[in-house]
């Protein structure tokens, strides 16, 4: 395990080059709102107006020193270790017995238990998913659990393989423990956790029959990327260097019997290689600093197919260049980020599309729209392409366009429905349609007076959307308020907060 | 809000005027010339008659997804090697109990025994078994080889080959609706430059409810969805992600009613309850509703069997089976039989030795089926050697581009070169005439 390097604030960009910092003068309510939305999951007028005030700089540390401001109240506590505990001694005894002389009572029985268990392990994983939701709506601490997200896209296991929530929960909570912290630290951790282990087949990983899963995605998807300079001989190699890496209950376990001790020759380097080893001569590759900012750019900054940026080369690179300096801690490339030009460049903004998580998250957080049913946003998640603890595969979720097809369009649009107006798309569960919101905070002004028609039109467009508006949009609204008698009241504003949430560019970020 | 007088204010009227818009074709981007003209094809009218189609043959594409084990799906029962290489997970020998199903004139080939129902639709005459497909230098990442399908490159890059077919046909897809695929997400293979493809899991969610409390925000929502894709000043890049959106939103839009009116009618036949079978009984539905739709996509997933691999793909192969069989019931008693050509494909096979945990690893070549009344029933090509493997997998025998190549010209009349970017030998695998 490499030694975590001290948090180093040393790291101010230069003042020229693709990371050079925003001009104060360009600092505006627009940037921070931006900066909010991306580096988390958005605030209220009245929030992004108070950090606004802040200025760029105690913004962004704001927002990424962010052990200095206190956490939610832990409440995993209350999730179940044991749904899935080995069986003991004496269960496997009666398990073999029943087996051996074919008592079909027994074998009922242990059958039944194991159903209940897959039920309850089922039930589990929905209140996890409703409960890291929920987290990340309430969270003080946006990067934190935005980060987190990110690396469950990038170290991606999903429950239905791993089938124990609890290593799913386990998982969840490495990820946010070093969220911004060492990559290269995440990496040693990964091949250790249980969950990874399991999803990616590590325990059928032996000296004698080696399976290649984990090498070749550490390779392929989580340290290098694909096609990145090695060969399928490189990833039997680094399979034969995993053997052995296996866990036993909750916890990482060695198996020095399984383990293939032999000369192996990894991307050109010889020796009796074990895992670390593995993943230590991974880390040493240019690739993966590479690999790594250039996922971090897309989910930040730019997920158009063709960047809206000629100079996105550059500042993955320059991100890269940084990451290696800093031995892969991550907080000094994310704070340069954030306080670059680059980030707030025009023609990077509105060019994200928001994730099934941002979407919902941001609307609770910003509009502050009653959250409804978590267990409806939950499955709403999920329909939309972002099932939490399930992504579609070891490669995660592919993000920008691929979140967007006919059928998630309307999701998304009703997904916004429901919280807007409280009603119900068909996805699992009853909402609370009763209880009310009122938007009227959306279209006031900095002392809290409401503003009048055009302004308030104005005031929602440029707090919901990400980019300028089309010039049709305002004067959709104004008609609309035109035959609603120009009157700015709930009803009015539940009803073009419902219109604006229709508007295809809502789906930017 | 001062429209263009050109433009009407509803959906209704948008269809409706339909043939006002095609007038406007010079100034109106193709794809929404070509949306409203889709939907001037009256329900009822097969495409065939309808300008624009000249054929009115569909393509169903099932999808198995994960790497569904060739050697225990076709099984080589009288190859000793078989039994060698996979001593817990070979199928017996025909015969013997759970053997494998025999195949007409064939002693060393069947099927896996779950699929009974492949060989009542082998005895109809509506099953072609392509052995051994596959393509030079096989990858064994699913998401690369997956995407090598889709494109029908080697590099896995490009567009998908469906969508390179309406691309190449019709100057772009007539109608959003032109590619239908069930699932959470549109396949690669049918996004083309032009075409995308719709995309729904469940139909009931496929509409706006936003105005479902207040009737009159539809017109605005609809006005919303249209604008900044016709044409005028406030049009966005095409290119831009706000183009994009708009453009799928308004697919979306225009794709919803037709969809889901074609869901709402009770199938003729009854299909088996899993997820693969529903999935296939509306696009049966779908069919029967007289659909512009050319290509149909649906997909299995779960074939991906590292460990514990007997029951489960036992299972898997029994869905299969049994809704591919359904289906074929369904379109007889439509009628419509004769016009749908489905193609079953997964992106890689199986290694032919088992592994230690009771299951495979990533394999190559692997069998492909066709099915419909217009097949050359039967098996086609050799079943791939068990003792010339390439590093302990099998050589593939077809390539499987000389099945699309076949799909495109003998089925959708199509020229296949510029969609596969090279000239492949056709699979035999309809029958002269069809």
């Amino acid at each position: 395990m490499i030694p975590s390097t001290p948090q180093t604030r040393q790291s101010r960009p230069d003042a020229a080059g693709p990371l050079a910092q925003l001009s104060p003068a360009s600092w505006d309510l627009s940037a921070t709102l931006h900066l909010v939305n991306r580096a988390g999951f958005g605030g209220t007028p009245q929030q992004i107006r108070t950090m606004h005030d802040l200025g760029l700089q105690a913004c962004v540390d704001y927002l990424v020193d962010y052990e200095t401001v206190p956490p939610l109240p832990e409440t995993a506590a209350g999730f179940r270790s044991d749904i899935r505990r080995p069986p003991t001694e004496e269960e496997r005894a009666e398990q073999r017995r029943a087996r051996v002389e074919n008592d079909e009572a027994a074998i009922g029985r242990l059958q039944a238990a194991r159903n209940q268990s897959d039920r309850e392990d089922r039930e589990q994983n929905d209140e996890m998913r409703k409960w890291w939701l929920k987290r990340m709506i309430e969270t003080p601490r946006p990067l934190e659990e935005k980060m987190t997200l990110f690396w469950h896209g990038h170290f991606a296991s999903g429950n239905r393989t791993v089938q124990d929530s609890y290593h799913m929960l386990v998982q969840n909570q490495l990820l946010r423990r070093h969220a911004t912290g060492s990559f290269a630290e995440l990496a040693y951790r990964i091949i250790r956790d249980p969950a990874m282990l399991k999803y990616l087949d590590a325990d059928d990983n032996r000296k004698r029959s080696p399976n290649e899963n984990l090498a070749r995605e550490l390779m392929e998807l989580f340290v290098l990327g694909e096609g990145r300079g090695y060969s399928e001989a490189d990833i039997k190699e680094g399979a034969r260097a995993l053997t052995g890496f296996t866990f036993r209950d909750d916890s990482f376990e060695f198996r020095d019997s399984d383990h293939d001790d032999g000369e192996k020759s990894i991307l050109g380097r010889s020796g009796s290689h074990h895992g670390d080893d593995f993943v230590r001569i991974l880390l040493s590759q240019r690739a993966c600093s590479e690999f790594v900012c250039g996922k971090l750019y897309r989910f930040f900054v730019d997920d158009s197919p063709v960047p809206a940026s000629p100079a996105a080369p550059a500042v993955i690179a320059a991100m890269a260049a940084q990451l290696r300096a800093q031995q892969y801690q991550l907080k000094p490339v994310l704070r340069s980020l954030f306080q670059s030009a680059h980030f707030y460049d025009p023609r990077v903004r509105g060019s994200v599309i928001k994730s099934p998580v941002q979407l919902v998250a941001q609307a609770v957080r910003g509009l502050q729209a009653h959250p409804r049913s978590l267990a409806t946003l939950a499955s709403g998640l999920e329909f939309m392409g972002q099932d939490l603890f399930q992504p579609p595969s070891v490669k995660g979720w592919d993000g920008g366009r691929a979140w967007i097809n006919t059928s998630t369009m309307f999701i998304r649009q009703n997904v916004m429905v429901l919280l807007i107006t409280g009603r119900q798309a068909d996805f699992d569960e009853s909402s609370n349609a009763e209880q009310t919101w009122d938007p009227s905070h959306l279209v006031t002004d900095a002392s809290g007076a409401q503003l009048p028609p055009k302004q308030a039109i104005d005031a929602l467009l440029e707090f919901c959307l990400s980019v300028p508006p089309h010039a049709d949009r305002r004067a959709e609204l104004a008609a609309f308020l035109n035959d609603y008698g120009n009157r700015i009241d709930r009803g009015s504003l539940l009803r073009m907060l419902g219109l604006i949430s229709a508007m295809p560019e809502y789906q930017l970020c | 809000m001062s429209p263009d007088p050109h433009l009407p204010f509803t959906r209704r009227s948008f269809i409706a005027h339909g043939a006002t818009l095609a007038s406007l074709a010079a100034t109106i981007p193709a794809f929404i010339h070509r949306s409203a003209f889709g939907l001037m094809i009256p329900q009822g009218v097969t495409p065939g008659s309808a300008p624009g189609f000249a054929e009115d043959r569909i393509l169903v594409v099932l999808q198995l997804g994960g790497g569904n084990d060739g050697l225990n799906t076709v099984v080589p029962y009288g190859m000793d090697d078989y039994y060698k290489a996979r001593p817990q997970l070979a199928v017996p020998v025909a015969g013997e109990v759970n053997g494998a199903i025999t195949l007409p004139g064939n002693s060393t080939v069947g099927l896996h025994p779950a699929m009974t129902q492949m060989r009542e639709l082998l005895d109809e005459g509506r099953l072609a078994i392509v052995q051994g497909v596959g393509y030079p230098n096989p990858n064994r990442s699913h998401f690369t080889s997956m995407d090598i399908w889709h494109t029908a490159n080697t590099d896995a890059q490009g567009d998908g080959w469906i969508g390179k077919y309406f691309d190449c046909t019709c100057n772009g897809t007539p109608v959003p609706e032109g590619a239908i695929a069930i699932g959470r997400s549109a396949p690669l293979a049918m996004s083309g430059r032009i075409q995308k493809p719709v995309a729904f899991e469940n139909a009931q969610l496929f509409r706006w409810m936003g105005a479902d409390d207040d009737e009159r925000l539809a017109a605005n929502y609809e006005r919303i969805t249209r604008a900044g894709v016709l044409p005028g000043s406030g049009s966005v890049g095409a290119e831009s992600q706000s183009g994009f959106l708009m453009r799928t939103a308004l697919d979306a839009q225009l794709a919803s009613d037709r969809i889901r009116g074609a869901l709402g009618k009770r199938p003729l036949v009854e299909y088996p309850q899993h997820q693969l079978a529903k999935h296939l009984q509306a696009i049966g539905s779908m069919i029967r509703d007289g659909m512009p739709t050319r290509v149909y996509y649906a997909s299995l997933g779960g074939f991906d069997t590292h460990a514990g691999q007997q029951g489960t793909h036992a299972n898997l192969l029994r869905q299969v089976s049994e809704s591919l069989r359904a289906f074929q019931r369904d379109l007889d008693a439509q009628g419509n039989a004769g016009r749908v050509l489905t193609m079953v494909f997964s992106e890689f096979g199986r290694r032919v030795r088992q592994n230690a945990s009771g299951g495979t690893d990533h394999g190559t070549a692997a069998p492909m089926f066709l099915i419909g009344p217009m097949v050359n029933a039967g098996l086609h090509g050799e079943h791939p050697s068990l003792n010339s493997l390439d590093n302990g997998d099998l050589r593939f025998g077809t390539d499987f581009r000389s099945v699309y190549a076949s799909i495109l010209e003998d089925w959708m009349r199509t020229p296949s070169s510029p969609i596969l970017g090279a000239a492949f030998e056709k699979a035999r695998i309809l029958r002269a005439g069809a």
